[in-house]
């Protein structure tokens, strides 16, 4: 059929496994606007749902890191982390490793993946599903991108990433949702950790609402770590939702929660031709 | 300086139950199993956080293995300064602190 439903969301462990530290009302509006895009994409009737994550050495570590992978398994299961970190039990949650064999075979024709039947979801995808498909009842098609063991992939390549993306999705007979994870600016895991440059992500996000490719691109990794962290790597998923979609965005929220380690991001995008 | 080592052994055991347990009954044998230098090798049988912050652990490697040592969030973020405060500054890697000494950047 073709791709259905855009969004960007984001994914910090702290989201769920330190709530309890949160100001209760600034959580529990980013966790409705987490949960309202939920609704959303449900809204849409997709049969797949596919999640451009940034792992975090859960599957993928230097020995041998893809730049781009994408999950083929009938099933996955997260989160690797400890559930009582996480504040998610562990779980199944569905593939479609017939509908992975022919989105990848697709986008193969212009990106080289690494394609993974074995893959442990982490926070990064964890969190999200938490709150969109908290019954972990649509099946999930996994990509990842390498953003925390540099050489990262050029943020040009993640578009050609995206396009690759639509054009697969647009070859399936299936109704495909794509969301992407991620921080914008943050200092995660470091004695940083909770500190955000708004002015940043709020930069970052009008290029992304108004999908300006050559804005979007445009970031040096030099200047992304300087002003935005390591975490800024990351925009990575971000941009290539906003080369699959080639829509218009609408943000619903964007709030600093320094507890959470990053601008509380939940955004979405209309499909463009 | 052996940092691949040192975030490999981070890897594993962040993943592995196996490794976790033999972290429990035979942490010498489990650390031959990497080309560790002396430094690095006290700072993983000492649990000293800090120590393997500053020698440049990937914090996404870092974080769990502070939380299987049952480190609390707040713990976590101190023993990484503590360890900057005693080591000096991180020495590779993409985690470096850029805030004060003092400073709490989550108010934790």
């Amino acid at each position: 059929m073709s791709l259905v439903f855009a969004g960007i969301a984001s994914h910090a462990p702290g989201i769920t496994g330190r709530a309890h530290l949160a100001d209760p009302t600034v959580a529990r509006d980013f966790h409705g606007a987490f949960r309202a895009l939920g609704e959303r994409l449900a809204a849409a009737r997709p049969d797949a749902l596919i999640v451009i994550a940034a792992e975090h050495f859960a599957n993928f570590f230097m020995n041998n890191m893809p730049s781009f992978a994408v999950g083929m398994a009938e099933r996955y299961q997260g989160p690797i982390e400890d559930p009582e970190w996480l504040g998610i039990a562990r779980t199944k949650v569905p593939g479609n490793a017939a509908l992975s064999r022919r989105l990848i075979r697709e986008m193969m024709q212009s990106v080289d993946l690494a394609y993974a039947e074995e893959w442990q979801f982490d926070h990064g995808i964890m969190v999200p599903l938490h709150f969109l498909t908290p019954r972990y009842d649509l099946p999930v098609v996994p990509i990842n991108i390498n953003c925390q063991g540099p050489p990262l992939a050029p943020l040009h390549r993640v578009w050609g990433l995206g396009e690759a993306l639509r054009r697969a999705a647009d070859s399936v007979p299936e109704r495909i949702a794509v969301i992407g994870t991620g921080g914008i600016s943050h200092w995660p895991a470091t004695p940083d950790s909770g500190k955000i440059n708004e002015a940043w992500d709020r930069e970052f996000l009008e290029r992304w609402q108004a999908n300006d490719r050559q804005a979007l691109v445009s970031y040096s990794d030099e200047a992304t770590y300087r002003d935005a962290g390591q975490g800024g790597f990351e925009i990575r998923t971000f941009i290539a939702v906003a080369a699959a979609a080639k829509g218009r965005g609408t943000l619903y929220h964007y709030r600093p929660i320094p507890i959470f380690a990053v601008g509380c991001t939940i955004a979405d995008m209309s499909i463009g031709a | 300086m052996s940092l691949y080592q040192m975030q490999k052994f981070l890897f594993d055991i962040n993943r592995d139950r196996g490794v976790q347990q033999q972290y429990r009954d035979d942490l010498d044998g489990l650390l031959d199993r990497y080309e560790l230098t002396a430094e690095e090798r006290g700072a993983i049988a000492t649990g000293d956080i800090g120590l393997i912050y500053v020698l440049g652990a990937n914090g996404q490697l870092l974080m769990h293995y502070a939380a299987f040592l049952g480190m609390p969030w707040a713990e976590y973020i101190a023993a990484m300064r503590r360890g900057v405060s005693r080591y000096g500054p991180v020495r590779a890697g993409l985690y470096h602190m850029t805030t004060a000494m003092d400073e709490k950047v989550a108010g934790v």
